[in-house]
């Protein structure tokens, strides 16, 4: 059943939260003038038992990784550990201002030094900044790192940032809010940068590409090396966009791929809760000679030998939010490195790549693949097949929904049809994905025996498929 | 501790059914000279010794659970009823993603729906998104609808706003080749002083950025500014504490365009300043220009009622290049936090936090205020926190404080040098009266120690 409105349960006179009276109360204290206040607030009347009533049935009502297999291409829904949970509620992490004494608040400076020291280690990229609050600020970030870079080299000019078709959607508005113009670079059909599109957009216009490895069809580029020459050969610099960092941990570093700059996504890769749409981290890790335009401050070492906020960066883009990170993402991520160590995070990127390749091989059998190579940790497949009865993408993922799975990414990358981004992670047995390429299998022979069923889909959820084009037409945004 | 369920005979069998002999195989396309590289690293810790050590860690820090906290200045220690932290360990919320998928997501789509619907009530504004990452950030890229939507070049912010949130405009605007005015702040005698923010505002300016209550605490009519700034063309942002809203006339009823803030006093904890939530809220007309995420209200063909991302032609996953921010995950779970903290308060709940904050803050200050060796400066009408010029330095002051289990307020001089020996403090509905009569007495024994009176 769908939950009613907290205004729509609301009776006057309800209370949900005791406060203690005043106990200043009997001192003079003059009160604002009236111009200054309010006359009311309109926000609904609600006990607790039902505020908390309210909030479980929404739950229910919500599908997360601790329901099922949740398979979004480039997400990483890995499970999320519990001891994490437990670490960033304890009252020394959550209890602190940012602005206490740094002598007072030594244990989270550690953290967060330690961090970055893992982080650089992890990625081959030692200057770290943990400031900004999600993947794409991290793309902000690190552009406009470098384009301060090229700034201070006098090498302002370089107006143009290359981007492959492929990119997610992030990648091209980042370009635009820091000033750049946006050149496309087609992709090859074996899934690669094509080579030749990469020589001719390229030019000493460019400040950088924007390049994510894997890529977003799931493949580690066959010309990696190339590129990298091609880009610094021009003076410009590789941006790497980390979201796919799941898939190279303990395969290959992105320093030494070529990448002079990242971002990485704690909320994927290091296993911290995505919470409908955040908190994040979108980490920024870049080589050294770009350690003095990462946003002040960073965590150092001061004199004394203690912990403290370094705010001497010769050529810092600045600050990029307030204080100095999501701290309580931070903590989650140090916990999920210091279990896991060096040899747990090689068995995730390995483990990671089988589950995928795997996944890959059962659904090959009625899905078509658009690139004939094996993938990395996730993978590309097509509803193309399926659209000769009639059922598309859309369809397919609707039906999924009914047969108990959340649906993998869709319609993206934009530069295949119909696609279906399927990423597994490691944190799943082979027999829930066995389950999953079960049902994959007899939804697509239900698209060719009963196709109405499919395209009927869900039938077993509490609502069905709304009306987006109205709702976008006469938008209600609050009740 | 990994979380990998799989074991060596399932990775045989699913390197057999890939069709390769080796995992090894699997990588081919990756540059051999550098695969598989050594990872130097803390070695792994059971989930017993892992505990063991963020406990550790944990307790090498002084905490406002077990000390008297005095500290504002855009993190706010408020009490965080138990029923939110509870409601948040829900985990078909937090291990979920964004809701792109709607007929399994109802619950973070309507809760997001009832956050939106509760910040509008509580700004006074048409629209209100699904989050911003901070108050910062939403300052910011409220300052780059405003040019949007005005096709002007010129940004005018109050020296008074928050320093770091200045910083953050500031880093957003170095590649936009637009200027940023700043009205100069400085000390008067006992009072601070700004210089006119109107008398920059021209036909250039896209918009106006204040705060209320403003960095030092303090509450003005916003009437002449709104006024002036509107009379030019321009827009008016104004930054709020959502817990002072609880009292204060909303931003949207002094006529502001954009309504932005730091929601993280809306039940979240300090925290050592994130993860935040950024609110930005705006009149129907800026919708378009709206960054970050909107649910709405729709049906489905058999007349039930959901909720829906909507308006997503806005946002990056569709515009791309074209689109209003880049902005793809922001503080969605912080979001329900503040929408279930909002739900348990009410009306009446919220409107006392604030009255209790204002009623002990100006206890607190009358208090201070009749100490030899501090001078508390006039600002006017303030809100929960007031500037105390202190004859022992504010670092040192707090150092001493902290040997007494309390965390003074924020030393002003490294972002206003004209305020040099000030500190600002705060006071909220977390602070008892021993724990403010013991503040004065510990500041009173301090300067009398130190040789006394400015």
């Amino acid at each position: 059943m769908t939950e009613p409105l907290l205004s729509e349960i609301s009776r006057s006179g309800r209370l949900g939260h005791q406060l203690p009276e005043s106990d200043v109360r009997e001192e003079e204290v003059e009160g604002l003038p009236a111009a200054l206040l309010r006359d009311s607030l309109d926000l609904p009347e609600v006990s607790e038992n039902e505020v908390v009533r309210h909030f479980v049935h929404l739950s229910s009502l919500n599908y997360g990784v601790d329901t099922g297999f949740y398979p979004l291409g480039s997400c990483t829904m890995k499970y999320n550990p519990k001891v994490s949970e437990d670490a960033a509620r304890l009252a020394g992490f959550s209890a602190i201002h940012p602005y206490q004494p740094e002598d007072s608040v030594q244990g989270a400076l550690r953290l967060m030094y330690d961090l970055q020291t893992v982080l650089g280690e992890i990625s081959g990229l030692p200057a770290v900044s943990l400031q900004p609050a999600a993947g794409a600020h991290g793309e902000l970030t690190g552009v406009l790192m470098v384009r301060a870079y090229h700034e201070s080299r006098g090498a302002g000019h370089r107006k143009k940032l290359l981007i492959p078709d492929s990119a997610h959607g992030t990648n091209p508005a980042t370009a635009t809010m820091c000033g750049y113009t946006t050149v496309p670079v087609r992709s090859d059909s074996r899934g690669n940068v094509d080579l030749e599109s990469l020589k001719s957009a390229i030019d000493e216009g460019t400040a950088g590409l924007m390049l994510t490895m894997p890529n977003t069809l799931g493949l580690f580029d066959e010309h990696m090396e190339a590129i990298a020459e091609i880009v610094h050969g021009v003076g410009a610099l590789l941006y790497g966009d980390g979201a796919n960092l799941n898939a190279l941990l303990g395969v290959a570093k992105p320093g030494d791929l070529g990448f002079d700059v990242m971002h990485i996504n704690l909320h994927k890769t290091f296993a911290t809760p995505h919470g409908g749409g955040g908190p994040g981290a979108g980490v920024v890790a870049a080589k050294a000679f770009l350690a003095d335009y990462l946003p002040i401050p960073v965590v150092g070492m001061r004199a004394d030998g203690r912990y403290g906020l370094n705010y001497e960066l010769a050529h810092s883009i600045g600050r990029v939010r307030s204080f100095y990170g999501s701290f309580g993402v931070l903590v989650r991520a140090y916990c999920y490195i210091r279990g896991l160590g060096a040899d747990g995070l090689r068995k995730v990127g390995e483990n990671a790549i089988i589950n995928a390749n795997y996944l890959r091989s059962q659904l090959m059998q009625a899905f078509e693949l658009p690139y004939p190579r094996s993938c990395m940790h996730e993978f590309v497949v097509t509803g193309r097949r399926q659209k000769a009865s009639g059922v598309r993408t859309l369809d397919i993922a609707k039906r999924l929904i009914d047969r108990g799975f959340h649906p993998p990414t869709i319609y993206f990358p934009l530069i295949v049809e119909e696609a279906m981004m399927v990423e597994p992670t490691e944190t799943e047995t082979k027999e829930t994905l066995d389950a999953f390429a079960a049902v994959m299998l007899d939804i697509a022979r239900e698209a060719v025996e009963s196709p109405e069923i499919v395209k009927a889909a869900p039938t077993t959820t509490v609502i069905g498929r709304l009306d987006e084009v109205a709702a976008a037409r006469q938008p209600r945004l609050h009740w | 501790m990994d979380f990998i369920p799989n074991t060596d005979a399932d990775r045989a069998e699913m390197l057999r059914a890939i069709g390769v002999d080796s995992f090894d195989e699997l990588l081919a396309a990756v540059p051999e000279g550098i695969r598989r590289p050594e990872l130097r690293l803390p070695p792994p810790l059971s989930e017993m010794e892992l505990a063991s050590e963020m406990r550790s860690l944990a307790e090498q820090n002084v905490d406002a659970l077990h000390n008297a906290c005095f500290l504002g200045a855009g993190s706010y220690n408020h009490y965080v009823p138990a029923a939110v932290s509870q409601l948040l360990l829900r985990s078909e919320f937090y291990t979920s993603y964004t809701p792109y998928q709607p007929e399994v997501s109802q619950g973070i789509l309507q809760a997001t729906f009832e956050f939106q619907s509760m910040i509008c009530a509580l700004t006074g504004m048409d629209v209100t998104n699904a989050s911003m990452y901070d108050g910062a950030t939403a300052v910011a890229e409220a300052a780059l609808m405003a040019m949007a939507a005005t096709g002007r070049c010129k940004v005018v912010v109050s020296g008074s706003v928050h320093p770091e949130y200045r910083a953050v405009l500031g880093t957003y605007m170095q590649s936009r080749g637009c200027p940023v005015f700043t009205t100069p702040v400085s000390r008067k005698g006992d009072r601070i002083v700004e210089e006119d923010i109107a008398a920059l505002v021209d036909e250039e300016t896209a918009c106006v950025i204040v705060q209320q209550p403003d960095f030092f605490g303090r509450v003005r009519d916003l009437t002449a500014i709104v006024e002036r700034v509107h009379a030019a063309g321009g827009l008016v942002i104004v930054s709020s504490d959502p817990i002072s809203l609880g009292m204060l006339r909303s931003p949207g009823a002094w006529g502001a365009d954009i309504a932005v803030g730091e929601g993280q006093g809306l039940g979240s904890p300090m925290g050592f300043g994130g993860p935040y939530l950024g609110l930005l809220a705006c009149r129907e007309k800026l919708i378009r220009q709206m960054p970050g995420r909107l649910v709405g209200q729709a049906f489905d063909a058999k007349g039930r009622r959901g909720f829906v991302l909507t308006l997503q032609a806005r946002e990056q996953h569709i515009r791309r290049e074209k689109a209003s921010s880049n902005i793809c995950t922001s503080e969605a779970l912080v979001a329900v936090g503040a929408a279930i903290y909002m739900a348990l308060m009410g009306p009446r709940g919220l409107a006392q936090v604030a009255q209790l904050c204002y009623e002990k803050a100006h206890y607190a200050r009358s208090r201070i205020a009749k100490l030899p060796g501090f001078r508390v400066l006039d600002t006017g009408p303030f809100f929960n926190e007031f500037v105390v010029e202190t004859s022992v330095p504010p670092m040192e002051l707090n150092r001493l404080l902290l040997e007494s289990g309390i965390i003074g307020g924020h030393d002003l001089s490294s972002d206003y040098p004209g305020l040099d020996g000030c500190a600002l403090l705060c006071v909220t509905e977390t602070n008892s009266r021993p724990q403010i009569d013991a503040l004065a007495e510990a500041m009173g024994d301090i300067a009398a120690a130190k040789g006394g009176a400015r």
